[in-house]
């Protein structure tokens, strides 16, 4: 039976709370129910919800082709991609060396080359590596450097778009994203709920 | 299954399992033995034809892959381009052994049909996937030049 992790309760918690202290102070209730309000806010509002989300799209299935530069990565140790291959105009690759000049639809048994559908790298604006928790979750808002995607459009590309769910199964030797899909969608679900809070940019 | 496409403009059928890699359909049912196998995982080139146009490693793409495509090889190609490069490789002496030759000459053709004067840059990017043993990368380099010049005429 899935386990329904304890952070995507976390906004019908809030709800519950924030509920239980409106009747308890309309009923004369304590100062603590307030302050028990402040802190579950808080906690909402400082984006800890994203923190399951960020760990997820930092594995090296998803992160290698979220380059920060014009160099896929490759492997679970994220080095750069083999042959020099660079992202291209349409970041599908450079003549000759194209995306799918290996990489086809599905995983090669044979070979170990991985694929799915739509092979590709991430634009630049949607270069990952090395951000802090914070300015991830404020470039996957931005709907200038994602695309123009809502908060439900990227709750839909990471539910069930093919290229994304690939890793999860990735084949080979490769080691798929750690989190199961189905926990990784009700923690984003969660997040998403809340209104997609970010993390405070540390000082 | 039957899989049907053009090779070198005339159409084929072959029977093949679906994941058959075109390398293979090539040089054992089409006898189209100037497409090389070298290490059968993408990582070296020896293999490099034109899918549509456009180059690939025969060895990642699948019998299935290719119904009603385009495959140019080696031995068919053809045009300007790969006269100019064929020209500019016997000028220049290029091949040493010549086992990733041919697919040196088909990416060469890829490159320049599609950026007619390449830079050294765009010739690291393009052909960097190609590998030599015999370490001919200068020769190549140089090749892929002089076609560049003798197509701008």
């Amino acid at each position: 039976m899935h386990r329904v992790p304890m952070r995507s309760l976390f906004p019908i918690i809030v709800t519950i709370i924030a509920f239980g202290a409106v009747a308890l102070e309309r009923g004369g209730g304590t100062i603590q129910s307030s302050s028990v309000i402040s802190a579950a806010n808080a906690a909402a509002a400082d984006g800890a919800l994203f923190t399951p989300v960020a760990t997820v799209l930092r594995h090296p299935r998803c992160m290698n082709c979220h380059p920060r530069d014009d160099h896929p990565r490759q492997g679970d140790d994220r080095h750069v991609h083999q042959q020099n291959v660079v992202r291209g105009d349409d970041n599908l690759g450079f003549v000759n060396m194209r995306c799918t000049a290996c990489h086809r639809e599905e995983n090669n048994n044979y070979s170990g080359v991985p694929g799915a559908p739509s092979w590709h790298l991430a634009p630049v604006s949607m270069g990952w590596q090395g951000l802090s928790d914070a300015d991830l979750c404020a470039t996957l808002k931005d709907e200038d450097k994602n695309g123009g995607k809502t908060i439900a459009a990227l709750v839909e590309h990471m539910s069930s778009d093919k290229l994304v769910l690939w890793g999860w199964a990735p084949g080979g030797k490769r080691a798929p994203v750690s989190t199961p899909h189905p926990q990784f969608v009700t923690e984003l679900k969660a997040w998403a709920a809340a209104g997609a809070p970010c993390p405070v940019a540390s000082k | 299954m039957t899989i049907k496409f053009k090779v070198n403009g005339e159409a084929r059928s072959v029977d093949a399992e679906p994941e058959t890699p075109l390398l293979w359909v090539l040089r054992d049912e089409l006898k189209l033995t100037g497409t090389k196998f070298g290490c059968g995982a993408a990582l070296c080139g020896a293999c490099t034809i034109h899918l549509d146009g456009e180059a690939v490693r025969s060895c990642q793409i699948q019998a299935r892959d290719v119904e009603g495509r385009d495959v140019t090889t080696i031995e068919g190609v053809k045009g300007d381009v790969a006269a100019a490069v064929k020209a500019a490789w016997i000028q220049l002496d290029v091949v040493q052994c010549g086992y990733c030759q041919s697919g040196q000459v088909m990416a060469a053709v890829g490159l320049l049909s599609q950026i007619p004067k390449p830079s050294d840059d765009d010739i690291n990017k393009a052909m960097d996937g190609n590998i030599c043993r015999c370490n001919t990368y200068h020769r190549i380099r140089a090749a892929i030049h002089e076609a560049a010049k003798s197509l701008a005429g």
